[in-house]
């Protein structure tokens, strides 16, 4: 048998190798894009790009800023992320409160409500007839109402509320605030910490989110930027002309749709070191507590 | 219970204080109940409204399935068809494509997404360097925030007839391959893609997960002579079996529900023999060519499959190893 401090060691090795890989393998396509975005078109076709421009060039950003429809769809992007996330909040901290009451009567059935949509869902197809039979296609509502309670972080919310000490509500109550007061004047002041989390959970999912608007807009000027995006990769891959001129056309798009990645990843990339700890500790509530 | 709600209420002041626990006698418990906490009960009326009409409605409307279903129509549909619509999916070859395609998808996923992460977080764990650590960590975590749509756009990017692996491949001498163009590579395009967005953030739970695992258990596993893949096969992994095992039913049940957003973002016309699966059938038969209660009738199939499969591995899990979600 091997020495174990010299096993240890190649154990070691062996992981840092694997996962250094798992970083390299991780980054990769990103540094790639970037660079891609600053190359000339003809560089790109002659696959040169790698980690570094080549044929450094700011053009295809300047013909993007130039694009109205990019930055009206960019402009869609956050009018839609900051209406559908009040929405969530406001829905979620609610119910949420609610079910953190353990003496309420009836919780069991509350909780069961929100949980049992986590198994079951109706299905692509009623839901389609329904946002459009409630007259909400090519609205802000279509995206935000269907999408107003995610069951994840409403159980995360719970378990949060059901943490705070009860003394502190039981003494507001004796000081005569109503459960409305104490919910806006004691426990969100107290609860900062998972209400960011939250905002941040659904400021995420709704930026990135895509299917919803694809589905009910009718109009290109009323689509989010990723549906911009979609609609760029799918003009190139060839989701409907598929044929002998496929190949020809993914190289023509090819520095413009690593531009439109670029920003269309720019912001979510920016916020990340910074929001990243919230994520992971809000997960971790959610597993504790699920 | 939500429209009942006001009509008991009585002016706040004269609430009870939560917590003093009285035992109501079973007739005027809920009466009591609204006129104690009828202001919480307000509270729910909204969100129960979403959950009524944006979740459950929904499930009702799966009666189309059943029921003629005309474009302006009622959103349950004309008149009772019976099984009907389920006779035809069943005997359309296309169907049986989609279906195959969604075992397979949803078989390799659960292949190679499940233990990954296992692997990985295990991996992590044996980092010392706590600076090294969380930078892999970060990194790894860092494609689960991107939209589906910069995934796939990426995804597309890389394998582009220009794009970085071609151009490996042609350094290697290889011919360049139309990756995206060929039904043969679409699964493990798929996969690898998967794999690629979700493995670091799948470590997270087993991370922690290994935290709590008592370093006594360590010292006296080393104490009784354990090299370091007996501690893992016998400490280390019986620590996290609980997450694991968690994980797994959770996997199974969306086993059904495989990438639909990215199967439709990534697929093609001449990928379809292999990428088309069952949602996105619905999703073209239904959406694309408003054939309503068809599309409505294969995806109540897939819903009711995956609930069926939930709730077995819930079950299995619950009998064998004792764990379970509910």
């Amino acid at each position: 048998m091997v020495k174990p401090s010299r096993s240890h060691r190649v154990f070691q090795g062996v992981n840092g190798v694997i996962l250094t890989l798992v970083v390299v393998v991780t980054l990769y396509p990103f540094v790639n894009i970037v660079a891609r975005s600053f190359s000339g078109e003809r560089q790109i076709r002659a696959g040169e790009v790698t980690l570094w421009p080549k044929g450094f060039n700011l053009t295809t950003y300047r013909i993007v800023f130039q694009d109205s429809m990019f930055w009206r769809n960019y402009g869609n992007t956050v009018f839609y992320t900051v209406v559908s996330t009040v929405v969530a909040m406001v829905l979620t901290t609610c119910y949420a409160y609610v079910l953190s009451k353990k003496h309420l009567r009836g919780r069991g059935l509350l909780v069961g409500i929100a949980v049992f949509t986590m198994f079951f869902t109706g299905g692509l197809i009623p839901h389609y007839i329904l946002v459009t039979e409630l007259g909400l296609k090519n609205s802000v509502w279509a995206i935000a109402l269907p999408n107003a309670i995610s069951v994840f972080n409403l159980l995360v919310m719970k378990a949060f509320f059901e943490s705070l000490p009860a003394e502190l509500e039981e003494a507001a109550q004796i000081d005569g605030l109503s459960t409305y007061g104490i919910l806006l004047r004691i426990v969100l002041p107290l609860s900062k910490a998972v209400v960011a989390t939250m905002v941040l959970f659904y400021t995420v999912s709704f930026w990135n989110s895509w299917f919803s608007a694809f589905l009910y807009m009718d109009h290109s000027d009323l689509m989010p930027v990723t549906v911009y995006l979609r609609n760029l990769i799918a003009g190139a891959t060839g989701g409907g002309n598929a044929g002998a001129g496929t190949a020809e056309l993914s190289q023509v798009g090819a520095s413009i749709q690593a531009v439109t990645i670029v920003l269309t990843a720019l912001p979510i990339i920016c916020v990340y070191p910074f929001v990243q700890r919230y994520f992971v500790s809000g997960v971790m509530l959610g597993a504790v507590k699920g | 219970m939500s429209t009942s709600v006001k009509s008991a209420s009585p002016p706040p002041g004269i609430e009870e204080p939560p917590g003093t626990v009285t035992r109501p006698a079973p007739r005027s418990g809920w009466r009591r109940a609204l006129r104690r906490d009828w202001q919480l009960y307000s509270l729910a009326v909204l969100p129960l409204l979403f959950f009524l009409v944006f979740r459950y409605l929904p499930m009702i409307g799966n009666v189309i399935a059943f029921r003629r279903f005309e474009p302006g129509g009622s959103m349950f549909g004309e008149d009772w068809v019976g099984l009907r619509y389920v006779r035809m999916f069943l005997s359309d070859p296309t169907f049986w494509q989609v279906f195959r395609n969604t075992l397979w998808l949803g078989g390799l996923t659960l292949v190679f997404c499940f233990p990954i992460p296992i692997v990985l977080a295990l991996l992590l764990n044996e980092v010392r360097r706590r600076s090294l650590k969380r930078f892999v960590q970060s990194v790894s975590y860092l494609p689960h925030f991107l939209s589906i749509v910069i995934v796939a756009g990426l995804t597309l990017q890389m394998l582009a007839t220009d794009g970085p692996v071609n151009h490996a491949l042609g350094r290697l001498g290889h011919d360049e391959i139309r990756f995206i163009q060929e039904p043969g590579w679409f699964r493990t395009i798929y996969v690898g893609s998967e794999i690629w967005q979700t493995a670091g953030w799948g470590t997270i739970l087993y991370l922690a997960a290994l935290t709590t695992i008592d370093e006594d258990l360590y010292e006296a596993a080393r104490i009784d002579g354990a090299n370091r893949w007996r501690q893992i096969w016998h400490v280390t992994l019986p620590g996290i079996r609980p997450t694991m095992i968690t994980l797994l039913i959770l996997n199974v049940g969306t086993f059904m529900a495989v990438g639909f957003e990215k199967v439709l973002l990534l697929y093609n016309p001449l990928t379809y023999p292999t990428a088309d699966v069952i949602s996105t059938y619905v999703y073209r038969v239904g959406v694309e060519s408003n054939s309503f209660s068809y599309a409505a009738a294969i995806g109540l199939f897939e819903a009711v499959i995956g609930l069926v499969l939930i709730t077995t591995a819930n079950t299995l899990a619950r009998r064998t190893v004792g764990t379970s979600l509910w």
